[in-house]
This record gives structure tokens, sequence and C-alpha cells, in this order.
């Protein structure tokens, strides 16, 4: 049995925990506002993106001169698999959810024959990932300096897997990320972004202007050309706003669970510590009365 | 006068306008052109250039580049990745676009095509730049 003494050290400890806790939650919840209005502010931006890209990458994509973006390098031998997690951890299993996932999809790949590489973006998910995978990374890209993600970040990262694709080093490319649902779920999401796939269902039916023929200025190759690249940073750049919202998102409530499982230890705690205090008071009683009896 | 149309400006980081204008100039890639209401439907890529929204409390310029303009009868759309009010342009911005539009010339000498693309947009920013009164 621990003495009053450790009890109260513990008691102190966990305190001081719980104290680390609570500030992390209300940092990660403050910054997930902002990440929120960022993911928010760059919506637009990538939603007409999409739909035009869309409509460009249906009427191009059956003729022989289509761009190899979109139509692939007509192999899928070699997959770039590039894992985005966060920073740091402490966020519950968000880094582990988007490397589980990133995991299955590569041992698929591996059982298929195929050869893997991977591009990793934030250390969490490389540190996860060496151990066994660790032959087949290709780079890393550091963001632990970044503050607050801007387009220049995505545009590097783009800039980075578009060279690798102009040397040949691989035919398709996936990126993985956790979609930001609300603050509990996050979703690991994987999204092929070479060869572009541009679905054109969901944003169909957007206002007036689609589904009307345009006029290309200067060509509408040309303008395919031009786009396509900008595509895959704008992929990515949603993804990374996507990922930044999750991540807070977890540490947020992983913070706030934390809190309160330390609340519950210090209430039990607390009990433990008062229940031996009236045992050593009960045990003094007990001395005095029987050795008073004993005269 | 004729109607308006719907303009809107965003950039991947945030929304910078959304209004009713009269018309819009926008730089597009093979020269400026004037978006009114009842426009053909157009798309077409931006050049680095000076965007122009007349509208009914004056005429509000930024700074554009890369990216496309989605113009149609009732709206224009402009889908930047760069984009600033004209009031914060500097040196400095037009500077850095300048340096990345020299790397991207360097990185692709020899091959024709880009290469000509990439001293078009140098020769753009050059002009631009004068436009604007600001050394680089």
């Amino acid at each position: 049995m621990p003495s009053l003494k450790d009890l109260k050290n513990r008691i102190e400890s966990v305190k001081s925990t719980r104290k680390i806790t609570k500030a992390m939650q209300m940092v990660a919840a403050a910054k997930l506002r902002r990440a929120q209005e960022a993911a928010e502010a760059g919506r637009p931006y990538a939603e007409r993106f999409n739909a035009v890209m869309a409509g460009l990458a249906a009427g191009a994509a059956d003729s022989e001169s289509a761009p190899k973006l979109l139509a692939g390098t007509g192999s899928d031998k070699t997959h770039l698999i590039v894992v985005m997690t966060a920073e740091r951890g402490l966020c519950g299993g968000f880094n582990a959810s988007i490397a589980r996932k990133a995991r299955i999809r590569i041992e698929e790949l591996l059982a298929e024959g195929k050869e893997v590489k991977i591009l990793t973006v934030g250390k969490k998910g490389r540190d996860m990932m060496r151990r066994d995978l660790g032959q087949y990374f290709v780079g890393h890209v550091d963001l632990s300096e970044v503050k607050r993600i801007g387009y220049g970040n995505a545009q590097d990262i783009a800039k980075d897997i578009l060279d690798r694709f102009a040397a040949g080093e691989f035919d398709v490319a996936t990126i993985f990320y956790a979609e930001f649902q609300n603050v509990v779920t996050q979703i690991p999401t994987a999204k092929q972004i070479i060869p572009a796939a541009y679905d054109e269902g969901e944003e169909g039916d957007e206002d007036a202007g689609a589904g009307a023929l345009y006029d290309y200025e200067p060509s509408e190759d040309a303008i395919l050309a031009d786009l396509l690249p900008r595509g895959v940073a704008t992929q990515i750049f949603t993804a990374l706003l996507e990922n930044n919202a999750s991540f807070n998102g977890a540490q947020m409530s992983a913070m706030d669970n934390a809190t309160r499982n330390a609340g519950e230890m210090i209430d039990k705690l607390t009990i433990e510590y008062n229940r031996s205090r009236q045992a050593v008071i009960t045990n003094e009683l007990i001395e005095i009365i029987s050795g008073a009896e004993a005269l | 006068m004729a109607d308006n149309v719907q303009f809107d400006l965003v950039s991947p980081e945030r929304r910078l306008a959304s209004l009713e204008a009269s018309s819009v100039d926008i730089p597009g890639a093979d020269g400026d052109m004037t978006a009114m209401a009842d426009h053909a439907p157009t798309i077409t890529t931006l050049r680095p250039g000076l965007l122009k929204v007349h509208h009914a409390g004056g005429t509000d310029e930024y700074l554009v580049s890369g990216g496309f303009a989605e113009i149609t009868a009732k709206s224009v759309s402009v889908l930047a990745e760069m984009a600033a009010p004209r009031a914060e342009v500097d040196g400095d911005m037009l500077g850095r676009l300048r340096d990345e539009a020299s790397a991207r010339a360097e990185q692709v000498k020899g091959q024709d095509v880009e290469e000509a693309a990439a001293h078009k947009t140098l020769a753009d920013l050059d002009a631009l730049g004068r436009e604007l009164n600001v050394s680089v």
C-alpha cells in the first residue's frame, strides 16, 4: 500500500497533467476554428476549378493527344503513394488511421506485383512506416516549420510530384489524407491525383454556366495543359487544409478525453488518499486506547 | 445601361471579391478582353496582369497571375493562383513572381515551346511592372 506522501505526489502529478491536456485542448480548439475557416475559404476555388476541369477532361479524355497527366502513361506499373499526416502526435488515432489505410493499399499493390514508391508529408507518417516500408521511401516533405499552410506549400509538393512524373518515376499517384467530417470523425481518404480523375457527377448541376458550350482561348488543349499541373496543386492544397482541420479536431477530442480521464483518476486517488488517512488516524486511536487500558 | 454580371474573384486561399459588375477587363493569355453581360461562354487562361472590375461604386483593380477566367452570359469567375488588390502589390511581390518565372525559363531551356512561354511570362511581368510603376 502506497504511503500518504506517495498518494499526495501522485495526485499532484495527475493534476499537472490535466492542466497540460486542458491547455492543449483549448489551443487545438482555437486552431481548429482557424483551420476550418481556411478550409472553407479554399472551397470555392477548388469547387469551381474541379467543375471546369471535369468539363474539360470529359471532352479531352477520348482524344489521342490527351496529356499524360490526364490519360496516364499507359501503364500502371509503378505507384507513388503520398502519405499526408501531421507533424505532431497527441491526437488519438489520427496519424495511425491514415498510415493504416495507406499500408493496406501498399500491401495490395505489392501483392499484385506492382512497384511502390512512398512520399511522406508530415513526420508522423514517416516514423510510423519507416520500420517495415522504409525501403520504398523516395522523399519526405517537412512542414514542421510551417505555421500557416499556404498555397505555396501545396505548390512545392505538387512541383516535387510533377517533376518525378515528368522524369518517368511513376505512373499513378495517390494521396492519402484525412477528410474532415466533424470534430470527432475524420475519414482517412485515398484520392488518385495522377492520372487526374475528375468526376463530373458531383458538380454537374452547378449554376447557369455548367453544360454550356464554351469558347476556349487560347485552345482547349493549351488550357488543359496549363491547368492540369495546377489541378494537382489544388488537390494537394485541399488535402492539406482538410488534413490540418482533421488533425486539430482529432487532437481536440483526444485531449478532451485525456482531461476527463485525468479528472476521474484524481477523484479515485483522492478517495484512496482519504481512506488511508482515515485508517492511519484510526490506527493511532487504537494504539492510544489500548495503551491506556494496559495501565 | 446593360445588365450587370456577377463577378467572383477567388484564389486558393480566399475569396477576394464577389459583386455585381458592369464590365470586367481580363488579362487573357492571348490578349486582354472585356467581359460584359451576355458575353459568349468563354474560358481563357490568364497571363500575369491587371484585372479591372468596373462596377457601380467605381473600379477595382487586382493583380492576378496563373489560373483562368470562366465567362458566361451572367457571370465572370476568375480563378487565379495568385491574386491581390492593387494596393497590396509592391516590388517584392513582383520580384518573387519574376524570380519564379526566370527559374522556370532556366529549367526549360532548349525546349522551344516551353521556353518561349516562360519568356513571354517574363515579358508580361516586366510590362506589368512598368504599368504599375513598381521597380523590380
